[in-house]
């Protein structure tokens, strides 16, 4: 007989095996040269995790008490693979598109990262599995047990081997699930391992199938023969227990954290799983092909009472063969450490980055997060702390459990509470109004009605629940006991569970997300997950990222213009040795891509983009608050541009006004200057000439010097009344004229104005008053006014060239002003020039005279001053100037 | 060469200043004083020396300069110009359209003979 000490050596050698697959496998991947570890074989094997030790031991214990039902177990992930393989390929494109790295993961990523439902998940998980993980443990100490005989009972539940079971695969899990930090949660060493192990226990369970079939029983004919005298045969179907139990393996085959892990997660290419969709299926045929078989032959030929559990180990034992029974535990080892090794992966992903991580990081600070070295060791710690908790959980639930009939039971209940994931990853990546709070509330109720009535009366009555609360309900409440909920009896406990659990669980899901409005991410991740096959385009990968490349230069194109975009493209397949324009969606190259628009777009923006394109990482809740920020700033910007381009375009119009007001001003000064200058070095130069003349000229005649004296005497009487006009003109434009505001008569004015002017004139001019409508009561500046008439008056005397110069004075009453009327005989100054009279200096050309021009300037500022105004009217005959006086000044008109 | 002057001049106390001092020295001074018919008043008087005033009414000084010095008859004609505007802006322009000698007022009496005795020695 081999003993155990044999047994461990052999298993201990397995291990090593194991190891040196894992790692050269590992290698081979990192090396470039793992294509053959990404053999669509290799994913079907490593489906067969499905296939625990409670299913190589389990399945012949089960048709041993339960007939045909464990079937259901096999025909359950048949017909997900042959009938759902299409939710399947949703599924697995969704985890690859979202870079999933568990089934909780998923779950928050489709309802908006919520971190809550994430770790309602994971919790749900590590309850639901670590009752399996202490089954596979029980079940390696069982066949080691089975070694060490019958009779020695102590060995059967021996802790101490147990223990060192968890602790070596934890060690296992450990160095080949965490050895190093990959983006992607794939473990190519870990797969390889598991298909390896998945053809080692089909090969065992065949073996042991062969050998009872045609060792024992003498071939097919006898066996069937056997089969049909042996009360399996006999066994009634119970119909809903069939429906309830293929449905739930069906459920547990998706929902699954280490079926998630192998079908999602480590899935290398979409591909695979149309020959997973037949391969698994037949493994899984070959695996149940000699149950019965097996089943039959040990009820036979063991004694009575030996636990059917251990058929496949015991019925070689008992036939003196140590070979195939060392073969058969070898499968079951590779069962449950298959089983073990990916389930507690999947765990430590979920706990690690779900509950621990967002722990560590909020007790770190935001300032934590950002030192990448750092967080990569703490994921890999918190990854490794992850795997000895959950496998010490499961060992410490085998220590308590005690093993047994509960144990045995694990594996359905663990299924049903798993299966309460299904309603919120179906409805989640089909129905585009899942919400969260949907998704949390049919997760938490089918949660709680599982635990209720499943998880804790499995423990049996007055273990976890008294057999009171069992029979009566709690507080006697007869609806409310967990086996017969709402009164419902008769029910199969295990269908009894899965139906209420998951029908409350569906309801709750429904209800909540029709009565709760989803965010906007968790739209944006609804469609992205609903329209999945939409989104990401052609299933072929080259085909995908053909269509990516294309899509990335388009948009480049539109945010970065034609030419621009065009150099960039075909530099980077230049680097990347690729003919063509379109190089390979690197990582490299995206981050390139993305940084280039993020210079024009905004870097929030610029991510978002390349997400969505790429149909990667997620839009995040960060991303979006970022892009609708920069979105913000960017038209803050750009209507802060507009007001300062409209500022700026009003500053300069007003600075060109200003600045042509300045040349004409400036224009405007030099011509006065230079007016100025000429008015008055003219009479200067002839004081100068004949004052020099007076002075050098010996022996002049008295008649030449009085005559020359006389010119300069003149000059000089010019010079000062020119000094004087321009002083007044001066004053009256810059308003520092002070009036003289007095009452008085017009006719008084104008009498005043006739006599000064007469006197200082040449006494040619003919001056005749009108003196109608002379009587008007003035109140102005008398002086001033007069000023202006006499200005007109002399103006007449000197310039009037009419034979007999003659001026008519009169008073009329235009449109209510009272008007002085001046209008010569002279010849009528020319229609271009009567608009420049009034200016300064304005001289007609060709009436040389003493004036400077100044007068009629002066005449124009004293009546805008007084509120009144000077005109020049046209006329055929003569000129008429029209003083009109103001409003005011002659209210007092008679 | 004779000594002819032309005095082109609308102030009549200048002109009369300026005829006294000439004649004293022994020319011949002819006076016009309007600016739009003095280039007609050049080319009748033919003089040895042309003295212009800047601002003429008609048409000014610069103007008339102008057409003088483009008239090829015309280009070595010894030109004196006066001027009371006082601007340095004119004498550049009066310097560039070829004036002899370019005198602001008011002047001095022996300036004006020096200037005029000048010109006629160089035109000689």
């Amino acid at each position: 007989m081999t003993s155990v000490n044999q047994l461990v050596a052999v298993s201990l050698a397995y291990v090593a095996f194991l190891f040196a697959i894992a790692f050269f496998a590992e290698r081979a991947a990192a090396r470039g040269q793992g294509g053959w570890l990404r053999s669509p074989w290799v994913y079907t094997l490593s489906l067969s995790i499905y296939c625990t030790a409670w299913t190589f031991y389990g399945a012949v214990g089960y048709a041993a008490r339960s007939g045909m039902e464990f079937v259901t177990i096999y025909l359950g992930p048949t017909l997900v693979m042959l009938g759902w393989w299409w939710i399947l390929r949703k599924l697995v494109r969704i985890g690859r598109a979202q870079r999933a790295t568990s089934i909780a993961d998923l779950i928050s990523a489709r309802y908006g990262k919520s971190n809550l439902l994430a770790i309602v998940v994971t919790l749900m998980a590590v309850v639901g599995v670590t009752p399996y993980i202490a089954l596979q443990l029980q079940s390696v100490t069982l066949s080691l047990g089975a070694f060490a005989g019958p009779s020695d009972t102590g060995a059967l539940t021996n802790p101490a081997s147990a223990f060192w079971v968890a602790g070596g695969l934890a060690l296992f899990t450990v160095l080949f699930g965490t050895r190093k930090l990959d983006a992607n949660e794939r473990h190519s060493g870990v797969v390889m391992a598991i298909a390896v192990e998945a053809v080692v226990k089909l090969v065992a369970l065949i073996a042991v199938g062969v050998f009872v079939v045609w060792g024992i029983a003498g071939g097919v004919q006898p066996m069937l023969a056997k089969i049909d005298a042996s009360p399996i045969g006999t066994w009634q179907i119970d119909k809903s227990r069939w429906v309830a139990l293929t449905a739930l393996s069906a459920v547990a085959f998706l929902c699954l954290p280490r079926m998630f892990q192998v079908l999602v997660v480590e899935n290398d290419d979409e591909r695979h799983l149309q020959i997973a969709a037949w391969a698994f299926p037949v493994y899984l045929m070959l695996m149940s092909l000699f149950v019965v078989p097996i089943a039959v032959v040990g009820l036979d030929i063991l004694p009575a009472g030996s636990n059917p559990d251990l058929f496949v180990l015991t019925i070689p034992l008992a036939e003196g063969r140590a070979g195939l029974a060392g073969l058969s535990f070898l499968g079951g080892f590779s069962s449950a450490t298959s089983m073990v090794i990916v389930a507690t992966l999947a765990l430590a992903t979920m706990v690690s980055n779900h509950v621990v991580m967002p722990v560590w990081l909020n007790a770190q600070g935001r300032e934590g997060a950002l030192v990448s070295g750092d967080v990569r060791n703490v994921v890999l710690l918190a990854r490794r702390a992850s795997i000895l908790m959950i496998l010490g959980l499961g060992y410490l639930y085998y220590r308590f459990s005690g093993g047994g009939a509960a144990l045995a039971a694990i594996g359905l209940i663990s299924f049903t509470g798993v299966a309460q994931f299904l309603p919120a990853l179906l409805g989640g990546i089909f129905w585009r109004g899942a919400s969260r709070w949907g998704a949390l509330a049919g997760l938490i109720i089918g949660f709680v009605v599982w635990i209720y009535a499943s998880l804790l009366p499995s423990f049996g009555p007055d273990a976890a629940m008294s057999a009171r609360l069992l029979a009566e309900g709690p507080w006697g409440v007869g609806w409310l006991r967990p086996q017969a909920l709402f009164g419902i009896e008769g029910l199969d406990p295990t269908v009894h569970a899965v139906v209420w659990s998951l029908t409350l669980n569906t309801f709750a899901f429904i209800i909540g997300s029709l009565v709760t409005f989803p965010t906007p991410l968790e739209r944006l991740q609804g469609a992205q997950f609903v329209n999945v096959f939409e989104l990401s385009g052609q299933p072929r990968e080259w085909h995908a990222a053909m269509a990516t490349s294309e899509d990335l230069m388009i948009m480049a194109q539109r945010i970065l213009g034609a030419d621009e975009a065009r150099k960039l493209f075909r530099e980077e397949a230049d680097r990347q040795g690729i003919a063509g324009h379109l190089p390979e969606p690197s990582q490299a190259f995206l981050q390139r891509l993305e940084r280039e628009l993020a210079g024009s777009v905004g870097a929030a923006t610029a991510h978002a983009m390349i997400s969505q394109l790429v149909g990667g990482a997620s839009v995040s809740v960060e991303d979006l608050m970022a892009v609708a920020d920069e979105s913000a700033q960017i038209l803050e910007y750009s209507s802060q541009l507009e007001a300062k381009s409209a500022e700026l375009t009003r500053t300069a119009g007003q600075l060109r006004t200003a600045n042509d007001k300045l040349t004409a001003l400036s224009v405007q000064k030099d011509a006065f200057l230079s007016q100025i200058s000429h008015e008055l070095r003219t009479p200067m130069t002839s004081i100068r000439s004949f004052s020099e003349i007076l002075r050098d000229t010996e022996g002049m005649g008295q008649v030449e010097k009085t005559k020359y004296a006389s010119i300069i005497h003149g000059e000089a009487i010019r010079l000062t009344r020119l000094l004087d006009d321009l002083l007044d003109l001066s004053v009256l434009e810059n308003g520092q004229v002070n009036l003289n505001v007095e009452t008085g008569r017009l006719e008084d004015v104008l009498e005043k104005a006739v006599i000064t002017a007469q006197a200082s004139g040449s006494g040619a001019l003919a001056i005749k008053r009108r003196r109608l409508n002379e009587a008007v009561s003035l109140s102005t500046d008398l002086d001033r006014l007069a000023q202006v008439f006499i200005n007109l008056m002399t103006n007449a005397d000197k310039y009037c060239d009419a034979e007999h110069p003659q001026l008519d004075v009169s008073v009329e009453n235009r449109d209510g002003a009272v008007c002085v009327v001046f209008f010569d005989n002279g010849t009528p100054i020319a229609t271009s020039e009567r608009d420049l009279i009034f200016e300064k200096f304005a001289r007609i050309d060709g009436t040389p005279g003493a004036g400077a021009g100044l007068g009629l300037a002066i005449c124009r500022e004293i009546m805008t001053r007084l509120g009144g105004d000077i005109v020049l009217d046209p006329t055929q005959d003569g000129n008429r100037f029209v003083v009109i006086l103001p409003a005011q000044a002659a209210l007092a008109a008679q | 060469m004779g000594k002819h002057v032309l005095l082109v001049e609308d102030e009549t106390n200048i002109i009369e200043a300026i005829r006294f001092l000439l004649s004293r020295e022994g020319w011949q001074v002819d006076t016009h004083s309007d600016g739009a018919t003095a280039v007609e008043a050049v080319r009748a008087v033919q003089p040895d020396l042309l003295m212009l005033d800047y601002m003429l009414p008609g048409k000014s000084g610069m103007e008339i300069l102008k057409e003088l010095r483009a008239d090829p008859a015309f280009t070595k004609m010894p030109i004196l110009m006066l001027t009371a505007r006082g601007q340095s802006r004119d004498r550049d322009e009066a310097e560039r359209a070829g004036v002899s000698r370019f005198m602001t007022k008011p002047f001095s009496n022996v300036e004006v003979l020096t200037a005029v005795r000048d010109l006629v020695q160089l035109a000689r």
